[in-house]
This record gives structure tokens, C-alpha cells and sequence, in this order.
């Protein structure tokens, strides 16, 4: 196997095993120095200046838009903004089109899975407009059917959202049937791709999603730039999110005209150099491969998963199947909080997530206050996964228990 | 390197004896860290300025659980001023600012001094102890 750990300064530098690769990735030498290339070289403030220098800012930045274009298969550049995250593509269209749309007796579905990112906008939406949000249960394993989708939605269904990958269950969702039937019905999908886009092919066009999210940091790029795919029909009729600068056409004393599409939705000076490494990241995905990606991701999860069935007293949540988990593996031990399970692992130098994963209805309606999770990447060994297992086995002794 | 988790604290974890109802409690508080959904509820008995018996029930860490168990150990007996002074130890402790002679008083609850190396988990140590504060400020 192909040591892809010398590629990313922090973990050729440390002897951490990071497993919390589903909250965020590391981030390879390539993308570091994209972004630090772009500031030592190309920086000034893109999208206004009439100097070169600006205007190759404002290339640098178009050329990344181009870039995500191709990553997730939208039609047109004007379909990609760049955000703060997928938390902030969300609220856009929560705010932008939500608010703008929905009426009294307007429904909003979502999953009981989501992240606490992709409810609270909708929250929001329903208590200003009227709207009634309503929630697609799963299954205990985190199964939706299409029957299950078949019966939320209806007549009233104005706004779908749900998570491509559970961040919790690791479960991909059928995004494809929701969206079908959502149509159907008049209704907008949007897709949280956070868990999705940097494990697995992502074609929004294809999907036909009208909506679709996902955050740079969890792709191997620095926290700080997201993005927003939408159809271009629809974000043409949408009311700004934020006003300022760089978002406007014209403006008087009383009133403004908006800028074109995609600038009508990036107010104010533009994250240029995180949308350059977010461009330095897919190249980066792109010279690995999503068949290696997906390969090695795959491998690592049936080894952990089988080995974690092995040792008693530890619960794995959702599916037992290792294929339907895309490397996230949320589990509990019996008589051990999950917190302390973390701390246990990080005297052993092994980082994983341990709490409520911002999505505590899921939790709630799986009964559980809080699960440890494990969530690999690509760059992660085998020999981590088997230093995760060793320290896993010695917890319930450490803690005091016979067994 | 060695474990925080010494056997003081795994031992006050599983067995903790003072872990049930107290009927005849005359102060009772609730406190949760709900970011970690750590939840207790203290429960002591208060006469003349002192604490003549106290209990907790709720859920949580093993860090949260311990360090009320351990607590409640240390206050019974002693005068509301005095735990609230042994509480004002402890919270100085698990920020790394108390003195050895300090820590030395908490007797086992010094076991959970290494905790001032773990900044996430100190409100799990500290909840007892606040809510403890918590409930004589209320009284006053």
C-alpha cells in the first residue's frame, strides 16, 4: 500500500492515528502550498481591480470555480458559490430561498439523521413563514426506503433536504429517490454532500439536486471555503443572502441592483485563497482517485468493523454491514461514556470524536445520549486501524471491569 | 504514558457509594454540562451550617460521576464554609493554580488533578462541585 500519509505535513510529522476524519480531513502539502502560492504571488483583492495583478487574482479565484464545476458536474460556473462552509451554503438557501417561497401550510422534510446544520435553517424557515417542518424517520440501522420517502411526501412538500451520508450511521441515503419523488410533487432537494463529497463521486447535474452543500475542510482543504451548488433557474430568482460589496450592479442612495450570477451571492471580499486550495484538493482527490479513495476507505472499515465485532461489551450503530458505512463507524461500549472512551484513545494517541455529532435527534431517536465515532480517510493505514483496535480492547479494563 | 484513569477514580466510577436518593435532603440542585449530557442531581442535608449527609443520582462520565462521589465523601461533616473552601480548591486545582499544600487537602480528590492537562474534560470534574456552590449560594 502506498504511504499517502508523506503527502500531509501533519501526519508525516506526528505519530497521532487520526480517526476524526469525518469532522475534519488533514490537509496535503499540495493544498498548503496552493494557498500560500496564491498569497505570495497572486494576491490582491479579486473580481474589481484594473491592474494585472488583481486580475490574475480574479482568474486564480474563476479558475477554482471552474474546477468545483467539473468536480460535481454542475452545467455552468454561475451554478458554484463559494462559501464558508456547507453550514453557510445551507442558511444561503434557508435565508435566500426559504424565506422568500414558503407560505402557511408549506411543508419542509428532512431526515431525523440530519446534522444539526441542515435543521436549525430549516427551524428557522418554518417559524418565519408558517411552514410545518416534518421529519423522515429511518430505520434503526438508518434505512430509508423509497416507500418510506413515497409516504412524507406530498402535495405540500415545497423543500426536501437530506444528508447524502449520514455523519452519524455512515449510511448513504437514497438522495435519487427522494429527489424523484420531490419533483413530482413541484417541490426543491437540496443535498447535504458534507460526508459524501470527499469519499465518492459527486454529480449534482446527474442527481439532478437542486440544491447541494458541502464544506472545502472535510475534502482536504482549509476550513474556510464551502460551497453551493444551485440550478441556475433557481438562483436567478432569489433574493441576496447577504448585500455589500462585490455583490451589486448599481446603487443609488435608496436602492441597488444585483450583480451577476455567481457574484450576486458572494458579498463582500471573497475567501480567493481558500477557494485556490479548495482547487489544489480536488486535483489532489483527482491524482488519487476515487476507485483508491473508495478501495482503501472500504478496506479499512471492514477491518475495523470486524474486529470491533469481536470485542464484547462494543456496539456498533447502524447497519453491521461494513459496505454501508463509508468509513464513519459510531459505536458505544457498554458502561463506558463515550467521553471517556475518546480520552482513553488519546492517552493512546488516537484521535476520534466522542459526543452527540451535532445531530441529537438522531440520538435521541436512537435512544442514545452520545456515541464514540471513528472515521477514516484514505490516508489511513492499516496499522492505525490496528492501533485504534489495541486501545479499544483495553478500555473496559481500564475502567475497572472484570471482563 | 500512564492513565488518567487511576483506580481512585475508576473505583469511585463503578462503585459509588454515595449514588442514591436521599430522602430528607433539604438541598437539592440539578446541574448538566449538555454538551456532554453529563447530569446529576446533589442532594444534601443541611443543619445548623452543616452538612450532616449528601447523595447524588444522574448519569454521565466516569469523570463527572466520580468527582461527585468523591466529593460528597469530603463534605459530609465539614461546615458550608468549609466546602465551599475545598470547592474553591478544587476549581483552582483543575485549572492547574493550586498549591501542593492546596491539593493536598482534597485528599482523593486530588486524584483528578491531571485534568488541568485536559482542558475538555474539566467541566466534566467540576460539575459537582459547582453545583454544590451553586445550591449554597441559592440558600444564602
Amino acid at each position: 500500500m502506498p504511504d499517502y500519509k508523506k503527502d500531509f505535513p501533519l501526519l508525516a510529522g506526528s505519530d497521532v492515528i487520526y480517526l476524526d476524519n469525518a469532522a475534519t480531513t488533514q490537509r496535503p502539502a499540495q493544498v498548503l502550498e496552493a494557498e500560500r502560492r496564491f498569497y505570495e504571488t497572486k494576491n490582491a483583492n479579486p473580481l474589481r481591480g484594473l491592474y494585472d495583478l488583481a486580475v490574475e487574482a480574479t482568474e486564480e479565484y474563476e479558475s477554482a470555480r471552474k474546477t468545483v464545476r467539473d468536480f460535481i458536474g454542475a452545467k455552468s460556473e454561475q451554478e458554484i458559490i463559494f462559501t464558508r462552509n456547507a453550514t453557510e451554503s445551507i442558511n444561503l438557501v434557508a435565508y435566500s430561498y426559504a424565506l422568500s417561497t414558503l407560505k402557511p401550510g408549506d411543508e419542509i422534510l428532512i431526515t431525523i439523521m440530519e446534522h444539526h446544520s441542515n435543521i436549525l435553517p430549516w427551524q428557522m424557515a418554518a417559524r418565519q413563514t408558517g411552514a410545518t417542518l416534518r421529519f423522515l424517520e429511518c430505520e434503526r440501522d438508518g434505512t430509508i426506503t423509497e416507500e418510506m420517502i413515497a409516504a412524507a411526501v406530498n402535495a405540500h412538500t415545497k423543500i426536501a433536504a437530506m444528508a447524502h451520508i449520514s455523519n452519524v450511521l455512515g449510511r448513504r441515503n437514497p438522495v435519487e429517490a427522494l429527489i424523484r419523488r420531490v419533483h413530482a410533487v413541484g417541490g426543491v432537494v437540496l443535498i447535504d454532500a458534507a460526508q459524501s463529497a470527499p469519499h465518492t463521486p459527486v454529480n449534482a447535474a446527474e442527481l439532478d439536486a437542486d440544491f447541494l452543500a458541502f464544506s472545502g475542510h472535510k475534502m482536504y482543504a482549509p476550513m474556510g471555503i464551502g460551497v453551493l451548488y444551485a440550478k441556475r433557474e433557481l438562483l436567478e430568482k432569489m433574493p441576496p443572502f447577504l448585500t455589500g460589496g462585490e455583490m451589486i450592479e448599481y446603487v443609488t442612495r435608496e436602492s441597488a441592483t444585483w450583480a451577476e450570477l455567481p457574484h450576486k451571492f458572494e458579498a463582500g471580499t471573497v475567501n480567493a485563497g481558500g477557494a485556490v486550495a479548495l482547487k489544489a484538493a480536488i486535483e489532489y482527490i483527482r491524482s488519487i482517485g476515487f476507485d483508491t479513495i473508495e478501495a482503501r476507505e472500504r478496506e479499512l472499515t471492514r477491518l475495523a468493523m470486524e474486529e470491533m465485532a469481536k470485542v464484547p461489551h462494543v456496539q456498533i450503530m447502524g447497519s453491521q454491514e461494513p459496505e454501508e458505512h463509508c468509513g464513519i463507524i459510531s459505536f458505544t461500549i457498554d458502561g463506558v461514556h463515550p467521553h471517556d472512551i475518546a480520552t482513553i484513545l488519546s492517552e493512546d494517541k488516537v484521535a476520534i470524536r466522542a459526543g452527540h455529532h451535532c445531530a441529537q435527534p438522531l440520538l435521541k431517536y436512537l435512544g442514545v445520549m452520545s456515541t464514540a465515532r471513528a472515521s477514516i480517510a484514505f490516508y489511513n493505514s492499516e496499522e492505525d486501524i490496528l492501533r485504534f483496535l489495541g486501545s479499544l480492547k483495553k478500555i473496559r479494563k481500564l475502567m475497572g471491569y472484570e471482563d | 504514558m500512564g492513565t488518567f484513569y487511576n483506580e481512585i477514580l475508576t473505583d469511585h466510577n463503578l462503585h459509588p457509594v454515595n449514588k442514591h436518593e436521599l430522602p430528607g435532603a433539604n438541598l437539592v440542585l440539578e446541574g448538566i454540562n449538555p454538551s456532554c449530557g453529563d447530569d446529576i442531581i446533589l442532594m444534601l442535608k443541611e443543619e445548623n451550617g452543616t452538612i450532616v449527609d449528601g447523595a447524588f443520582t444522574g448519569n454521565g462520565c466516569a469523570i463527572s460521576q466520580a468527582s461527585a462521589d468523591i466529593m460528597i465523601d469530603m463534605i459530609v461533616g465539614k461546615p458550608k464554609e468549609e466546602a465551599l473552601r475545598l470547592a474553591d480548591i478544587f476549581t483552582r486545582m483543575v485549572k492547574g493554580e493550586a498549591s501542593e499544600e492546596e491539593i493536598d487537602e482534597l485528599e482523593e480528590a486530588g486524584a483528578l488533578r491531571e485534568i488541568s492537562h485536559m482542558p475538555a474534560r474539566v467541566k466534566c470534574a467540576v460539575l459537582g462541585w459547582h453545583t454544590m456552590e451553586e445550591m449554597m449560594g441559592k440558600k444564602e
